[in-house]
């Protein structure tokens, strides 16, 4: 699946720093929290529950 | 003896000494219904207007007190009307429109339910159970004295059931002291704590919710709009849920969800809900209680709805947490399912076999609400620290944000199952709409003066839509599509032939049929 498995994202080093000053001055508990909103707000963006099931997926198996 | 449960709204069918009481050898029945509730009464009614003879035993005379189910969804009015009996429930009932969702003090979002146009019943109507049974009641003594052989026995309780290869031998206690009658079949709509299911010994699996809620009915003739609100997290019950609904006498329905350990003996005394009621009602609001109570969910099923001549219907067969009303409306599909069989089978028109897919077709739909119900549950009852922190995530984005909107789950609306799969279906048509595909109930449209509905009634039907076809024996209802005709029958079609089933389930649909494809689908919609 492209979308997972391309890089798609302009000026990535840009992307990455955004992402940490998201959460900058947060606690552990506020990043969290941050973090479960904008999974609901891209989930809905990518909208398509096939590449959303294997987003599940990966992220799994990177993990493990 | 026959014990005393609980306290009864009506009585309605007060202890007569039966003949079978006095026989020398046990009186043989083709069908005995144990249990006088929504589902028990609704199955009698049914089977006894398509000339079943029917005994109800009920170990109460009446309609038992506290509102209990109070949502009746349009599928379940549609069979009330079939069975002569929706017309006073819907006079009665609240219809409501409009749901607000509220966190901690403020308005999150509301929505309007509108219902689609064109359609004789509401979405849904609220109604406390005590009348919705009484409606039925009051139909069965309608079709009593139009020749309905249903008997009701009322203060009759079941003490032991015995199941044969081919009939049921039953023990029944009364006020005159026990005797035995015989079945042919038994349903047993005896509720969750089914007496039938345990005397048995069958299973009843599932989950039980770590949650307890508080139902409070009070009456009040306070100005609330007639609207559903539902509180997430609010300041009269810190950290959890609150639902208002609005019945008919001015009675309002609040469940107050507790959390899981609590002194249940101590939640209904007047002592702890009158305060909560009045901090959310307002300081100055009056108000009295009606009917206090507490509860647990639970998702339960039988593994299997018929055992030889006993089958399973409403809460013995499965029972799911309330929200989102599939509850007594799921029951009410069983009865519509079962009874149009059982009555085939009675009369010859049809192989004992068709039985068996009354299981296969009610489990499908008892699976589906019980993945509805848990769904909610778990959204409202967060089981773990991440869910609970999803849940708030949701919550947070909705104020600022509609696309969240869909992820708030505080109950969602009941819908009828649709019988994808079901073993009796016959060919699909996949030009024409998917919601009116094989397998679904008959969507309602205007025809006429009156109502597409109204046409369906209760035994096998054709559907002629734009064309005309004769089956031997089958009534055709011809109709010109309209645009909404169109819209729910036709598709891409020009034309279209629907075979019905006698509970209105699409059970095959042609764009030009021969009489002989038609002959074929009847036959496999009768069990082959």
């Amino acid at each position: 699946m492209d979308v997972l498995t391309m890089p798609r994202i302009d000026d990535p080093d840009g992307f990455y720093a955004e992402l940490l000053d998201a959460h900058e001055g947060l606690s552990e508990a506020e990043s969290h929290a941050l973090n479960a909103r904008l999974v609901l707000l891209l989930s809905n963006a990518v909208g398509d529950r096939d590449v959303l099931r294997e987003a599940f997926a990966l992220a799994k198996k990177a993990g493990a | 003896m026959v014990d005393v449960r609980y306290e009864t709204a009506f009585t309605l069918y007060p202890y007569q000494r039966s003949a079978d009481q006095d026989a020398d050898a046990p009186v043989r029945h083709p069908v005995v219904i144990v249990g006088g509730g929504p589902v028990g009464m609704g199955m009698a009614l049914d089977l006894g207007q398509k000339g079943v003879p029917c005994v109800v035993l009920d170990d109460h005379d009446g309609v038992g007190v506290g509102s209990r189910a109070i949502c009746f969804a349009k599928r379940t009015l549609e069979i009330c009307d079939r069975l002569g009996a929706g017309d006073p429930m819907v006079d009665l009932g609240v219809v409501w429109n409009v749901g607000k969702v509220f966190r901690d003090e403020r308005q999150i979002f509301d929505f309007n339910l509108q219902p689609e146009e064109g359609h004789k019943r509401p979405a849904f109507i609220n109604l406390q159970q005590p009348y919705f049974e009484k409606f039925i009641v009051e139909q069965i003594r309608v079709a009593q004295g139009n020749g309905a052989p249903i008997e009701l026995r009322g203060k009759n309780a079941v003490l032991n059931v015995e199941s044969h290869a081919d009939y049921v031998t039953l023990e029944v206690d009364s006020p005159d002291g026990p005797y035995t009658i015989e079945a042919d079949y038994l349903i047993a709509c005896d509720g969750a704590r089914s007496a039938v299911r345990t005397l048995l010994g069958h299973d009843f699996t599932g989950r039980v919710f770590e949650d307890n809620f508080l139902i409070c009915d009070v009456k009040m003739k306070a100005q609330f709009p007639t609207e559903r609100w539902f509180w997430f997290d609010p300041p009269f019950n810190r950290g959890q849920s609150v639902l208002l609904h609005k019945q008919p006498d001015d009675i309002w329905r609040i469940d107050f969800q507790l959390g899981w350990d609590i002194d249940r003996k101590a939640v209904v005394q007047p002592e702890y809900y009158m305060p909560k009621v009045q901090a959310m009602l307002g300081a100055d609001v009056e108000f009295e209680p009606e009917w206090v109570s507490v509860y647990t969910f639970q998702c339960m099923s039988m593994d299997e709805y018929r055992h030889g001549p006993v089958f399973f219907a409403g809460d013995s067969a499965h029972q799911v947490s309330p929200f989102g009303a599939r509850g007594c409306n799921g029951g009410m599909q069983d009865v519509d399912n079962l009874a149009w069989k059982l009555a085939a089978v009675y009369h010859g028109d049809a192989d004992a076999k068709l039985l068996d897919t009354y299981h296969e077709e009610r489990k499908h739909g008892a699976d589906e609400n019980i993945l509805n119900s848990s769904r909610t549950t778990d959204f409202m009852t967060p089981k773990t620290e991440i869910a609970k922190l999803f849940r708030e995530s949701v919550l947070d984005l909705v104020e600022h944000t509609d696309a969240m909107r869909p992820l708030v789950n505080s109950g969602r609306l009941s819908l009828p199952c649709v019988y994808d799969g079901s073993s009796l279906n016959g060919s699909d048509n996949t030009r024409m709409p998917v919601r009116t595909r094989v397998g679904s109930a008959v969507v309602d449209a205007p025809v006429g003066d009156g109502w597409l509905i109204d046409q369906m009634g209760d035994a096998f039907k054709v559907l002629a839509v734009n064309c005309d076809i004769t089956i031997n024996g089958l009534d055709t209802v011809r109709i010109d599509a309209d645009p909404l005709i169109s819209e729910r029958y036709l598709g891409d079609a020009a034309q279209a032939v629907y075979l019905i089933r006698p509970d209105q389930i699409v059970a095959a649909r042609w764009e030009k049929p021969t009489i002989d494809d038609v002959t074929a689908a009847l036959k496999t919609a009768m069990g082959g």
